[in-house]
């Protein structure tokens, strides 16, 4: 079953600095990008020995993996070479300037 | 329903073919995987480099746990298959698991050669095979200070090299008089012996082990002749032994290794074998090349394709230790039939022999000199046909500017990484179509260079030749990350000729390449505008490695480290108690005394982190900054009986004045009152210590990662000197280092007697000490200021849980 779920208010999210939801016992990490794009991912890093992903530098559509500094697409999750592994993806909405998430 | 392929192992031959299966049929199979390791796929090959120190076990992880995940691939770990049943098509694990198979790949490779000598199975007797044995020769040679290698091979050679780097004093067995002496003639051997031997590697040649002596851990060895040598860690490296015994338990036929034919069948229906415990036409390989090879072949053949049959492949070693450049393969020693070219130039340490028999060559030397061992190789492999080429214009391509003249002469199916079998054309296509500029990127896009790394200066003469002028700008200058090809230096420059002001605009105005930077070059530009700008620098916390961003230390759950500001490493009842209090109300799950003084309370939650701080009411200990770490001190002249000055007083006076100051890395002080020197200050990026009449000041030691005696900078009188001259040092680094380079290095780079001229100025080291304070001017406590912003909280220290509506 999909749940929509709001999250926060668009205009005040800062910039380049990601926010922690705690969903369900799961954490997800909600960025906005210097261009006004917001992304959610999952706030763990495939890297094996782990790693949270909220409080990494953000780049362009890129987070800097602050624990082992693998650099993740938060567009598609994916871990950009020569690292490689994937982190979850979240559909986003916004209407009304309410950011909503899909899971 | 799918067919079931199980594959037995999970090393690096075995999942090279599942890989090569993906590519060719995706969805053809149910793949499950055993491994009797706890990893996932690693590069054996590079064991030798994380024992030697130059890589970690993660750096060598080639597969990690998300690949087998996205494949669908089910894999277990720690779980050793006892039974084939070849009648019911079942296997059976040591965890009593059953699986059925359609199809079964036997990949188990093989496992160190233990000499059945009497004391094998004692403590502190290992193979050199995998990770657990790495670990374990890691973990001896903290303990223990003797080594005795048993097998002057390639194996035992690197593990040799890895135990010195270790700090290990090293013997090495062998029973041959010469080294290596399946991939090297003598003359070749010598040159190598007398090299290791430099390098403090003690050898013993012909030397038949007899016993392993000792009660329950080895304390020696005993050879035949009746000798004996002391040991605390044995290493056999005598060879390996295909790992076959379950295959044959299971009636499949066995020689050395598991019987094989040109499609890696066995004797047994619907069983492969592949890698190193596979024998084809005889011949069991231990190196990857050949292995990837049959990958390839028996991937094909489980695809449906028809494939080339496998012919068997000639081989060619190299030795990965450093400071000895060697290459061989094919044929190594003279014969009637064979005519050689040899040079053999004592002086420079170069020796090369290449075996030709009718026309062809069969055979290659080299040891000091190997950059022509690609083409040397592929004249052997390809069997060329040399009668129209000089002697010399085969020992050698021409003079200056082969390389690319070497990379000119092969054509594009000449094969470049021979461990992953990437050809010439593959790389040109890859660096024409990605716009690749690196061996790093030609790696990661291709695999070309990944496994042994022989290739790589092949690699970058193919990227020379193929973006002419391009490549010599990007190569030969490192810029300060990928962003960008400008060096530390001329970034500096930019900023003070440009005046520029914020990280935005020095990317912008220099020309990044990425936008917005990246998680090497933003830290290093925000810290040189602080440096150059010192009344009016806007700082970017953005641009901040994390922990100096969050004010805390992250832990790798997630979980910041707090760690109060103690100067001196002096505390009171008063503070104690406060902080217990903290510790109590916030669960911290574990309170520590660090290695600077200072009590750390780890595993506080980020959205606890504001408020833990305003319970504690005192400044941030900075324990995560590129900043003033700790003044660790001793009691001194206070309480002590030897103390001759006041350690306590001088470090609290030091960590008070510089504060929070942004440096290009850590920097750690030591104050000690008495040469017995109790605060380690000779480890110590500044130590003092207190001698009558005065102090000593010692620069550019380390206790870390590259352990270094300080220097001595200089000795004063008075604690006012000691300030002046401190302020003046720092300065002087915090202006000339590069970012994330240590004192020690730093000091290394520019000299001690540099430094030293530079501070005996008075005039210089005044004007050093005004931008100090001016610097320090600006810094404000930071946990102080998050407490009392909200817009600081919310920004970096907020969790919100959100509630799922129920429908």
């Amino acid at each position: 079953m999909m749940n929509k779920i709001e999250l926060a208010s668009y205009s005040t999210l800062p910039e380049r600095i990601g926010q922690v939801f705690s969903i369900d016992g799961k954490e997800i990490a909600l960025f906005k990008l210097t261009n006004g794009d917001i992304h959610a991912i999952e706030n763990r890093s495939p890297h094996p020995k782990g790693g949270t992903l909220s409080d990494g530098l953000v780049s362009g559509e890129y987070v800097f993996c602050p624990v082992y500094d693998w650099k993740i697409s938060l567009t598609d999750g994916r871990v950009q070479a020569p690292d490689t592994g994937q982190v979850n993806v979240y559909p986003l909405e916004v209407s009304d300037d309410k950011v909503y998430i899909i899971v | 329903m799918n067919k079931k392929l199980v594959m037995i192992g999970n090393g690096m031959a075995g999942i090279r073919t599942l890989e090569e299966l993906l590519k060719l049929a995706p969805n053809a199979y149910d793949i499950t995987v055993f491994g009797k390791e706890p990893h996932p796929n690693y590069n054996r090959i590079q064991l030798s480099t994380v024992l030697q120190g130059d890589t970690t076990i993660n750096d060598i992880i080639m597969n990690d746990w998300n690949w087998y995940k996205d494949n669908g691939i089910t894999l277990y770990t720690n779980e050793e298959i006892v039974k084939i049943d070849t009648v019911n098509k079942r296997l059976v694990s040591d965890q009593g698991r059953i699986s059925h198979y359609d199809e079964l790949i036997i990949a188990t490779g093989s496992n160190s050669f233990i000499l059945p000598i009497p004391g094998a199975e004692k403590h502190g007797v290992t193979g050199f095979r995998d990770i657990k044995d790495c670990e374990t020769m890691i973990e001896t040679a903290k303990t223990h200070k003797k080594a005795v290698v048993i097998g002057g091979g390639l194996l035992g050679l690197e593990a040799a090299r890895g135990l010195l780097n270790l700090g290990m004093e090293v013997d090495v067995v062998h029973l041959m008089p010469y080294l290596m002496e399946r991939q090297l003639d003598p003359v070749a051997s010598k040159m190598l012996e007398k090299e290791l031997e430099a390098q403090g590697m003690n050898f013993l040649m012909e030397k038949a082990t007899a016993e392993i002596l000792g009660d329950e851990r080895v304390t020696g060895l005993r050879f035949q002749d009746g000798t004996t040598v002391s040991a605390d860690l044995v290493v056999m490296a005598v060879g390996i032994k295909p790992n076959v015994s379950l295959a044959k338990e299971s009636g499949i036929k066995v020689n050395r290794g598991i019987m094989v034919n040109d499609f890696m069948e066995t004797s047994m229906a619907n069983v492969y074998a592949v890698g190193e415990c596979a024998e084809h036409r005889e011949i069991v390989y231990g190196l990857v090349a050949p292995l990837y090879e049959q990958g390839k072949v028996l991937a094909e053949f489980l695809a449906g394709k028809m494939p080339e049959p496998y012919k068997g492949s000639v081989v060619g070693t190299q030795l990965k230790v450093s400071g000895v450049d060697l290459f061989s393969a094919g044929e190594i020693m003279d014969d009637n039939t064979t005519k050689a070219i040899k040079v053999h130039n004592e002086f420079d340490g170069v020796y090369k022999k290449v075996l030709i028999r009718d026309n062809h060559v069969v055979g290659v030397v080299l040891y000091g000199d190997t950059k022509d061992s690609t083409r040397l190789f592929r004249m052997l492999n390809k069997k060329e046909d040399i009668s129209g080429l000089t002697s010399v214009s085969i020992l050698s391509s021409g003079c200056e500017g082969h390389a690319s003249n070497d990379v000119a002469t092969m054509t594009d199916d000449d094969l470049v990484c021979g461990c992953n079998g990437v050809s010439k054309g593959t790389i040109v296509n890859a660096i024409q179509a990605n716009g690749l500029t690196t061996v790093e990127e030609v790696g990661s896009c291709t695999n070309a260079g990944r496994s042994c790394g022989r290739c790589k200066s092949l690699i970058s003469d193919i990227l020379a030749y193929t973006l002419g002028d391009e490549y010599d700008k990007s190569a030969k200058k490192a810029g300060i990350c990928g962003c960008t090809h400008l060096s530390r230096d001329e970034v500096v420059a930019e900023i003070k000729e440009k005046g520029l002001t914020s990280v935005k605009e020095v990317m912008n105005v220099l020309g990044w390449r990425n936008e917005e930077g990246c998680s090497k070059c933003r830290p290093a530009i925000n810290y040189y505008l602080g440096m150059i700008n010192i009344e009016n620098h806007q700082d970017d916390r953005d641009s901040r490695l994390v922990n100096e961003k969050m004010h805390a230390n992250i832990q790798k759950d997630g979980t910041y480290t707090v760690v109060p500001r103690m100067y001196g490493g002096v505390t009171s009842a008063k503070d104690l108690k406060t902080i217990a209090e903290a510790a109590e109300k916030y669960d911290v799950p574990l309170v520590k005394l660090t290695g600077g003084q200072r009590i750390g309370l780890f595993g506080v939650k980020k959205e606890d982190l504001p408020s833990i701080w305003a319970d504690l009411g005192m400044p941030s200990g900075y324990a995560y900054g590129k900043t003033l770490r700790t003044v660790k001190t001793c009691v001194g002249a206070k309480f002590c009986r030897y103390g001759t000055q006041d350690s306590m007083g001088l470090g609290i006076e030091l960590e008070k004045k510089f504060e929070r100051l942004d440096t290009p890395h850590k920097v750690k002080m030591g104050v000690s009152g008495c040469p017995r020197n109790c605060a380690e200050s000779g480890i110590k990026d500044i130590g003092f210590v207190g001698v009558d009449g005065g102090w000593e000041i010692y620069v550019g030691g380390n206790g870390g990662t590259d352990l270094r005696a300080g220097d001595l900078l200089g000795k004063v009188e008075t604690e006012e000197e000691v300030m002046e001259l401190t302020g003046a040092y720092l300065q002087y680094y915090r202006e000339t280092a590069e970012y994330l380079e240590r004192t020690s290095k730093w000091l290394e780079r520019v000299g001690l007697d540099h430094i030293k001229e530079v501070l005996a100025d008075e005039d210089t080291r005044k004007t050093l000490n005004e931008r100090m304070d001016k610097t320090l001017q600006r810094y404000i406590e930071p946990w102080q200021e998050a407490i009392q912003s909200k817009e600081i909280i919310d920004k970096y220290y907020s969790k919100q849980e959100v509630a799922v509506p129920v429908r």
